[in-house]
């Protein structure tokens, strides 16, 4: 009688923990594009948290005093520091607001969009056969939508609140995920290890948990990051075109929309609006590509 | 080839199929009512009954979704609710300024990112390849609108330089078109970048050296051509960038295309008009993608054609 033999397990993975986070992070530190995003991230995390205590005004209150005599909003400087909008409120009370809206946005559609995507990508990539084959096509007819078209029209089907924008995105947003998910379990289904768990009879779950999943993570976080970055351009056009966030809750890309009239002759309205959407798009993609440097050499491609 | 070609545009008729029957029901769930819409505000009940029966409203969904079906096997989508016409003659307006927009984008987008992916990649983790790769970061980052309304403010307020809308001459093109194609600029000098650098390392450069050629030469002869390839093969996957991205820069610039047409449309809750626009533009995502899938192993023999 020979001894049980091992299951050759996912060592490389396995070995990881806390450890392997901590080498990610340190890594990352290192890289100034990434650090420069981390410290976006931060920041703005920060006004988003802090907003009631560090913005300058009450961000809804129509000021009398907001509006030049001619009745046309204030440039920065003096009482408001970036000016003031079309109703005559304060630009930096709106935006440090609007921050909110962006990464609640940013945080819940972007972690709908990675459960569906991941789950539908392992599902299909495991199951095979004809499961793979619906759900897969189901994405590639998802993917061969028009994304903007799609998400304006079931904008305007749902009256547009803050969660049905979140789930608007993530119902245009989850399929990247899906096909990076699906293609990497499907490869590592055949590899041996799976295999051999499956001929001791693991159940599916426990695979898919002990085995699969920390394989898998890397593409998720990596994604997932950059994921965000998508969001929160996507959140910023559906506000810009009217079907997105409403008024009179700020977001960045509300407050365009609400003052896109006035942008020839106040056009720090558009511009720091916009700036904003840029850092905070370009941090999660800073962060994101470094991470995907630092996890995995060799993934590559467009997203 | 051939056995993989008729599989692969029988998969994308059906992809076309999904695509009709996720929009109309999207569309059937739509809380206004379009024949309230046509009658106008003082039309009487009755009125609006009778328009909601000649419209054929009031059938099942799926009776209506195969008399949509039949009109479009016929090429019929249809006639607009709002406007007096067929959606394929509106459609069919606006469709060339739309196409000449892209056609000017995919243009701006590969010199900006093949002209930026060379010179980082020759460049390489000097000064100018770091501040080259933020600038890509930036384009991918940044929403259109942002970018054609700062550029608008620049180039046609305070400069002067372009009009400050609509459609017409070459000038009018400018504007649209970067603002277009920045996107892809940022995607295509990162992956010529990498593609650079890929093929710089290959023994071709070495032995290109080996016989004495100057570097000018063995980038421009050598390196170049075959950097390119792989990104060629992309352009067509592009095409779904583009028709997310004329909405908001036709909507921007008031540029009279197809995705003007759509938004419209949805403000109004159009319903012909919007199933339309979307068909036409998944189907040019659908070719897009299919004419990448062809490419890509006419260039690259190593991917399989199964």
């Amino acid at each position: 009688m020979s001894a049980p033999i091992d299951p050759p397990s996912a060592a490389p993975v396995r070995r990881a923990g806390r450890g392997r986070a901590r080498e990610v992070v340190g890594e990352l530190l290192r890289r100034p594009r990434a650090l420069f995003g981390l410290a976006v991230i931060v920041l703005l995390v920060l006004a988003a948290i802090l907003a009631p205590w560090i913005m300058p005004h009450d961000p809804f209150e129509q000021s009398f005093d907001g509006l030049d005599l001619m009745g046309a909003p204030l440039p920065p400087g003096g009482e408001h520091p970036l000016g003031t909008d079309l109703l005559g409120r304060d630009l930096a009370s709106r935006l440090i607001l609007g921050t909110r809206t962006s990464l609640i946005i940013g945080v819940v559609a972007n972690g709908i969009a990675v459960i569906l995507g991941a789950g539908v990508g392992i599902t299909a990539g495991y199951a095979g056969g004809w499961t793979a084959a619906i759900l897969m096509r189901f994405t590639d007819l998802m993917m061969a939508f028009p994304a903007l078209l799609l998400a304006i029209v079931l904008a305007a089907i749902f009256q547009p609140s803050l969660m049905i924008v979140a789930l608007v995105i993530a119902m245009v947003n989850w399929v990247q995920m899906s096909r990076v998910i699906y293609t990497e379990t499907r490869s590592l289904a055949e590899r041996e290890f799976i295999q051999v768990q499956r001929a001791i009879g693991s159940g599916p779950l426990r695979i898919l948990g002990r085995h699969l999943l920390p394989h898998l993570l890397s593409s998720i976080i990596v994604f997932g990051t950059l994921g965000i970055s998508t969001t929160v351009l996507l959140e910023a056009t559906l506000s810009y075109l009217g079907v997105g966030v409403q008024p009179p809750v700020p977001s960045w890309g509300n407050i365009i929309f609400e003052n896109q009239t006035y942008f020839s002759t106040a056009p720090w309205l558009v511009f720091f609006p916009g700036l904003l959407i840029v850092l905070l798009a370009l941090a999660f993609n800073l962060v994101g590509d470094a991470l995907r440097d630092i996890l995995d050499p060799t993934l590559k491609g467009r997203h | 080839m051939t056995g993989y070609l008729v599989r692969r545009l029988l998969e994308s008729a059906l992809i076309l199929l999904g695509i009709t029957f996720v929009t109309f029901v999207l569309l059937y769930m739509v809380p206004a009512d379009p024949a309230r819409q046509i009658a106008g505000r003082s039309a009487t009940a009755a009125t609006v009954a009778n328009i909601r029966d000649q419209l054929g409203l009031n059938d099942p969904l799926l009776v209506q979704y195969g008399r949509y079906l039949a009109g479009l096997l016929q090429g019929d989508m249809g006639r607009s609710y709002l406007q007096r016409a067929e959606v394929s003659t509106l459609i069919a307006a606006r469709l060339p300024a739309s196409l000449m927009l892209m056609v000017t984008a995919i243009v701006t987008e590969l010199v900006i990112g093949l002209t930026i992916g060379v010179v980082a990649a020759l460049r390489r983790n000097r000064a100018a390849d770091h501040s080259l790769m933020i600038f890509s970061f930036v384009a991918i980052s940044a929403p259109q609108f942002v970018i054609g309304i700062l550029l608008l403010y620049v180039f046609a307020v305070q400069l002067g330089w372009f009009p400050i809308g609509g459609y017409g001459t070459p000038a009018h093109f400018v504007l649209p078109s970067i603002t277009l194609g920045l996107l892809g600029a940022g995607w295509y000098s990162r992956m010529m970048r990498s593609s650079m650098i890929e093929v710089l390392g290959q023994d071709l450069v070495r032995t290109a050296r080996a016989k004495g050629l100057s570097r000018l030469r063995i980038v421009t002869r050598h390196v170049m051509p075959n950097a390119i390839l792989p990104i060629i093969a992309m352009i067509g996957i592009d095409i779904g960038l583009f028709m997310s991205g004329i909405v908001v820069v036709e909507s921007v610039f008031g540029w009279p295309g197809i995705g003007q047409l759509a938004w419209q449309a949805i403000q109004r809750v159009d319903i012909p008009v919007i199933m339309g626009v979307t068909m036409v533009s998944a189907t040019a995502i659908v070719l897009g993608n299919l004419l990448a899938d062809l490419v890509a192993p006419l260039i690259d023999p190593r991917i399989k054609t199964k």
